[in-house]
């Protein structure tokens, strides 16, 4: 299992790589690698240019901005696990990286490799999801922002133009009296999810629902938002029928479904993690004043 | 370590000899030879389960450069003196051998059978070459359930066979029919156990060298029986034993797929003949799914007769095994998983028919436990359901059928593969049972659990006991030298995956001679060192080549006290060997190194030997078996199982375990932990898995799950020691025991916890989906 | 050689320089061109852990990255892991101890993670289930992992939880 021939380039600069990703024919950006290389080694692709753009410092880093903070394509996820900045302003985040792969690969791995790549078992696309992130895409013709809810469009595809790099990643801080929770289920606690469920609970002053998010994993393309149940939740005290109801509604999912994994259980389990995955975040809302 | 007094060293927890130059990367496994000038190999494989080839068009991968051939199997026969490579073990019941060939003639019957072999200065560019070769392949129907297949109307796997069927054979004694006519009780479960296999961390590779001048052909081979390698090597290509050499270098885990002589095996010492020159191949982990053979599929459909009491009268039934595409390492594993199911239970009558089917999937060969831990599995659910019927709890019913230790030796009427019969030879195990439970806290669980269901949480203990026949023969050979420069050299036909088999050897050899074993070396895995030999399989090692090194390095210190009694003019009885030396006893100071005997037995131009003895101080034995020695052991394992989820956590895991004398119980230990790893996951994790065609759907590390770390739980052994009379050192086997128990021993513990559902379990691996399908419809109930 | 590239990098605090296919991946470039064999291959495709290395400082499949991507950087393998004395580090001894390893191919991966873990974790003492956790990218099939986790428990553990025997 060899990689295939291609021409490597390894751009410094972003507008370097922008050049070479509109102006090669048949290039793939390499980002931590840990899903392309594989696929490279199995011979599962096989681009004539491979364009790192791991060289590229503008590309890295965490930085905040008023209600929100911003993450370069290019930040590794295990650089977002160690950042206590994230820890402290999204917990949500902090929690799904817990769950990524392994150590070695989180290392090399970086959070736009991952939203690029839309695996449907991948865990930040679904924090993307739960969290309204925004990104930043740069192409040919300059910048432009998209909502991570219109990035994915297919398996394993998203929406970029030909030309275009997505080069950073921007999430809302998380408000006061607000919890998160990020729950996955697979056989191995490492491996990516069967169904994971990402949930975010508002309470307001008077401990009522002031908002909630949820966003489920691992059962078709690209991740889900439950909009209706969390229109549901809100005003209501967090109360475990509030919880199943919203439960129920994410067992309706229509899941893809494998051998191992059918598509029934995967709506069950679809059910069970949001029901629990909300009881945790609202339980952590409740505890916390601030975060 | 220090040396000592002659046969101390057993039972010692001796720091491996293998360690240190593992731990630095010193090594040398089969991709680490460098043969200057060799080429590099890669099979081009069917994509295709089954069907017929029309035409394979290699022009385009022979012209890309660097690329010295592309061989098909019409360039390899002239090589070989038989279409197909021989490897038929004899078998009773066994209707025709399917043989494979070396590359696909004009059928393929597997996804992933090896139909051509490019050659280039690369494997990078052997690949690409892969990639331009075109092939037309008339799609023929596969043949994926060995049920089905056994069906009249069934499509054939192969088609030059007559059809499916393969072998028929089965156990039987005792007078079923009677059984069954008198059982109080009678229940009949049916079982279905899914694909898995060894997986070794480093795959399966060989080097080949033909060296023209010598005649002689050198084959490094990552595998676990060279000396059946070299046979096989020598028939094929037409060469004596003399000029065919095997080597095994370093191998990074065996589990038993490395025992089986693969086409690639024959191919690659074939291509370097062909083209003169040095070849590599080294397996990638796409073709250790689809290319190395694989087991564990087993269809049983079984009936209990018992009394009103619990206890066993009879079990018959059908075990409906699938073979693959061939039948590389005859039938013996389905009659294993049979006379396994016995256990350490007194059944007075046995009958099952086994029925081995030809399928479109990876041949089917011993994977560790080799059709054991199935038998085990379903002899174990067959008594967790008796002692539903009857109430009875689970750790009575079997202590109502477990054989006495006052009843040892115990013969079974089955007649094993050497033709005697099947005998228990020492053990007592209702004591292991005992402490089994007392150590993993049987008696108190049931409060545990219903404090635990309080919480809302199911925690489940399981139980199994097994028994394990180790120590298969027919022999072993091991020779001990000590050199003039003292260098104490042991030379074994047995062979090293990790088991600690230099470790062993030179324990027991250390301890006879009272040398420190890190200082003796010792050679396996090679034909030129050891001309005869059988290798690892059955978890033989210790006892047969164990045994033959204590009977030659007994002869070796004999032969030194002889040797000294004559240079320190003693008598033979008042000399000990303590040290590396022999001395009068009670006078350390007159004495004489092993050193300085080998020494004088080595000779000098025209003086006599001491004592006009044999020349060299060495000796060599083989270890003839005298029968099965049987390992057994009692595993519990409590769990947690999350109804909702249908997530199963190992939360304990007890061993209780008795393989005779324990030449190094830190290694023992890890032989079991070892196992019950391999074990837990055939039973939560691991599954190959083909669709409806035949198409392996499980080809990487992703699909195909082994147990991590994170997922394995701590394993608490504990020992008794039985020691076999059917050997001096009284050992048995310990590679496979791990593996035995844990199926049952985990689905048991998951049934307990998911009682309140009735759940009962019957199919293999057990995935969260097919367990949240139990307890659904246990609750609807 | 298609698209070659010249590299130099640091390995085991040795200086190489090398012309290398764009395509090799740093494993086979560490084995095949540098001779360090000591760095195992078992699946290629990320998962087991036998080629993991340390980059400059951090754990890395190195099955899953191009040997041009070293160029420039400090590359820690298991030959580099003794002192120069040849003394074993305590990850290694420990390892031997508690018979942490069988056939050793996955042992140089499970070394040099471990050795990340010590260095991230200086004066913290580790639990059982940070190890296992820390050990989960490692496949082993030989040992259960059991001698592996009590080796970590030795030398990064709590001192109730060093030299257990089991
Ligand atoms: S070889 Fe790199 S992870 Fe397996
Ligand atoms: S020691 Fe053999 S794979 Fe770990």
């Amino acid at each position: 299992m060899k990689a295939p021939p291609f021409k490597y380039h390894a751009p410094r600069a972003l507008a370097e790589a922008l050049d070479m990703t509109a102006g090669l024919d048949n290039a793939r950006a390499l980002a931590g690698g840990q899903s392309l290389m594989p696929l490279l080694n199995l011979r599962m692709a096989a681009p004539d240019h491979l364009i790192d753009l791991g060289n590229i410092a503008e590309l890295r880093g965490v930085f905040e901005d008023g209600a929100r903070f911003h993450i370069g394509a290019m930040t590794t996820q295990r650089d977002i696990e160690k950042s206590a900045p994230i820890a402290g302003l999204c917990p949500l985040l902090a929690q799904a990286i817990h769950h990524v792969g392994h150590q070695q690969t989180r290392n090399r791995g970086t959070i736009g490799g991952s939203l690029c790549h839309s695996d449907p078992g991948a865990e930040l696309p679904v924090a993307a999801m739960a969290l309204d992130a925004e990104l930043v895409v740069a192409g040919p013709r300059g910048e432009r922002a998209v909502a991570f809810r219109d990035f994915p469009s297919g398996y394993l595809s998203v929406s970029l133009e030909p030309g275009e790099l997505l080069t950073r990643v921007s999430f809302p801080k998380a408000g006061p009296r607000e919890g998160s929770a990020f729950l996955e289920f697979n056989l191995r606690p490492a491996d990516f999810a069967v169904v994971s469920v990402a949930a975010r609970v508002a309470l307001d002053e008077a401990g009522h629902i002031a908002h909630a998010s949820i966003a489920v994993g691992g059962v078709q393309a690209a991740p889900i938002r439950l909009l209706e149940a969390e229109n549901a939740l809100r005003g209501h005290a967090p109360s475990r029928e509030a919880f199943e109801a919203a439960a129920r509604a994410a067992a309706e999912i229509d899941c893809d479904g494998d051998d191992v994994h059918p598509a029934d259980f995967r709506s069950e389990l679809c059910g069970v993690l949001t029901r629990r995955a909300l009881t945790q975040a609202a339980t952590r809302a409740a505890g916390s004043r601030h975060v | 370590m220090a040396g000592g007094t002659a046969g101390t060293l057993i039972g010692a927890r001796t720091p491996r000899v293998e360690d240190a130059r593992l731990l630095r990367g010193g090594g040398r496994f089969l991709d680490d030879i460098v043969v200057p000038g060799a080429l590099e190999a890669v099979f081009f494989r069917s994509p295709v389960a089954h069907g017929l080839i029309r035409k394979i068009d290699v022009a385009a991968a022979r012209a890309l450069p660097d690329v010295r051939a592309v061989l098909t199997y019409d360039d390899l026969r002239p090589l070989l003196t038989s279409d197909r490579i021989s490897l038929a073990l004899p078998a009773a019941g066994i209707r025709f051998n399917v043989d494979p060939f070396v590359l696909a003639r004009k059928e393929v019957c597997y996804a992933g059978e090896p139909i051509a072999l490019i050659v280039a200065t690369s494997r990078r560019v052997a690949e690409d070459a892969a990639g331009l070769i075109e092939i037309d392949i008339e799609p023929l129907p596969a043949v994926g359930d060995p049920v089905a297949g056994l069906d009249p109307g069934s499509p054939k796997a192969r088609l030059d066979c007559p059809d499916n069927f393969v072998a028929k054979t089965g156990v039987d004694y005792g007078d079923i029919d009677h059984a069954f006519a008198a059982a109080a009780h009678v229940l009949r479960e049916r079982f279905r156990l899914g694909k898995g296999g060894g997986f070794s961390i480093e795959p399966r590779g060989v080097v080949a060298r033909y060296d023209p001048l010598e005649d002689r052909l050198t084959v490094w081979d990552s595998t676990q029986m060279p000396h059946r390698a070299r046979a096989v090597l020598a028939t094929c290509l037409g060469l004596s034993e003399q000029q065919t050499r095997v080597v095994a270098p370093d191998v990074g885990g065996g589990f038993g797929p490395k025992a089986v002589f693969h086409p690639e095996e024959l191919a690659i010492p074939a291509a370097a003949m062909l083209l003169k020159q040095p070849v590599k191949w080294v397996e990638d982990r796409f073709e250790s799914f689809t290319a190395t053979v694989a087991e564990r599929d087993q269809d049983w459909d079984m009936e209990a007769a018992f009394d009103a009491e619990g206890r066993l009268l009879g079990i018959r039934g059908r075990l409906c095994y699938d073979h693959g595409a061939s039948t590389p390492y005859g039938i013996a594993l389905p009659f294993n998983a049979s006379t396994n199911m016995i256990g350490p239970y007194i059944l007075p009558a046995f009958r099952v028919s086994i029925e081995l089917c030809l399928t479109n999937k990876t041949p089917a060969a011993p994977t560790r436990g080799a059709g054991r831990p199935q038998g085990a599995y379903v002899m174990e659910r067959l008594l967790d359901a008796m002692a539903r019927k009857l109430g009875v709890p689970r750790d009575e019913i079997r202590r109502r059928n477990l054989i006495p230790a006052d009843r040892m030796p115990y013969p079974i009427p089955v007649k094993q593969r050497d033709g005697s019969l099947m005998t228990y030879d020492s053990g007592d195990y209702p004591e292991c049972q005992r402490r089994a439970l007392a150590a993993a806290g049987w008696r108190d669980f049931p409060a545990r659990q219903a404090a635990a269901l309080r919480e809302g949480r199911h925690i489940g203990l399981g139980l199994c006991n097994y028994v394990e026949g180790t120590g298969r023969g027919p022999f072993e050979s091991a020779s001990v030298r000590v050199n003039p420069s003292g260098q104490i050299v042991v030379t074994t036909g047995a062979t090293a995956q990790g088991q600690g088999v230099h470790t062993m050897l030179a324990q027991i050899v250390g301890g006879e001679l009272g040398v420190a074993p890190e200082t003796i070396l010792v050679q396996s895995g090679d034909t030129q060192t050891s001309p005869l030999g059988l290798g690892a399989f059955a978890s033989r090692q210790a006892v047969t080549a164990g045994n033959a090194a204590k009977a030659a390095a007994v002869l070796v210190a004999r032969k030194a006290k002889a040797a000294a009694a004559h240079l320190l003019e003693a008598s033979p009885d008042d000399l000990e060997l303590v040290d590396g030396a022999v001395r009068v006893r009670g006078v350390p100071g007159h004495r004489k190194t092993l050193t300085e005997i080998a020494r004088s037995l080595a000779g000098a131009a025209g003086f006599s030997l001491p004592g006009g003895m044999a020349p060299g101080l060495a000796a060599a034995s083989d270890f003839l078996t005298a029968g099965l020695t049987y390992t057994n052991g009692t595993h519990l394992a409590e769990v947690e199982v999350d109804h909702e989820t249908g997530a199963v956590k190992i939360l304990r895991y007890v061993v209780v375990h008795d393989c005779g004398t324990m030449i190094n119980p830190m290694m023992v230990e890890g032989q079991i932990a070892g196992g019950v790893v391999h074990g837990i996951g055939m039973t939560l994790f691991e599954w190959m898995r083909y669709d409806e065609m035949a198409q392996p759907l499980t080809a990487t590390f992703v699909d195909y799950l082994l147990p991590t770390s994170d997922v394995a739980p701590r394993i608490e052994i504990h020992h008794m020691e039985s020691p076999t009379p059917l050997n001096p050192l009284g050992v048995k086997g310990a590679a496979e025991s791990g593996v035995i128990g844990a199926p049952a021993t985990i689905v048991s513990a998951i049934e307990d916890a998911l009682a309140p559902f009735n759940v009962v379990i019957r199919d293999l691996p057990l995935t969260p989906a097919k367990l949240r399908a139990l307890v659904r419809a246990g609750t609807k109930r | 050689m298609s698209d070659p590239r010249e590299i130099a990098l640091v390995v085991n605090d040795v200086r190489h320089a090398r012309v290398v296919e764009s395509r090799v991946n740093l494993a086979d470039f560490l084995r095949h061109e540098l001779g360090l064999f000591g760095t195992h291959v078992g699946c290629e495709h990320g998962v087991c852990g036998a080629c993991t290395v340390l980059v400059d400082g951090a754990s890395v499949r190195s099955c899953l990255m191009l040997a041009v991507q070293a160029g420039g950087k400090n590359v820690e393998t298991i030959e580099g892991v003794a002192a120069a004395d040849g003394a074993s580090h305590p990850v290694q001894a420990a390892l031997a101890k508690h018979h942490g390893l069988q056939c050793g191919y996955c042992t140089p991966g499970v070394v040099m993670t471990l050795i990340e873990l010590g260095r991230e974790n200086i004066g913290k003492p580790l639990g059982e289930a940070e190890i296992r956790h820390a050990l989960s990218g490692n496949l082993c099939r030989c040992t259960g992992y059991q001698g592996i986790v009590d080796a970590g428990l030795d030398v990064f553990g709590a001192p109730a939880d060093k030299g257990s025997e089991t």
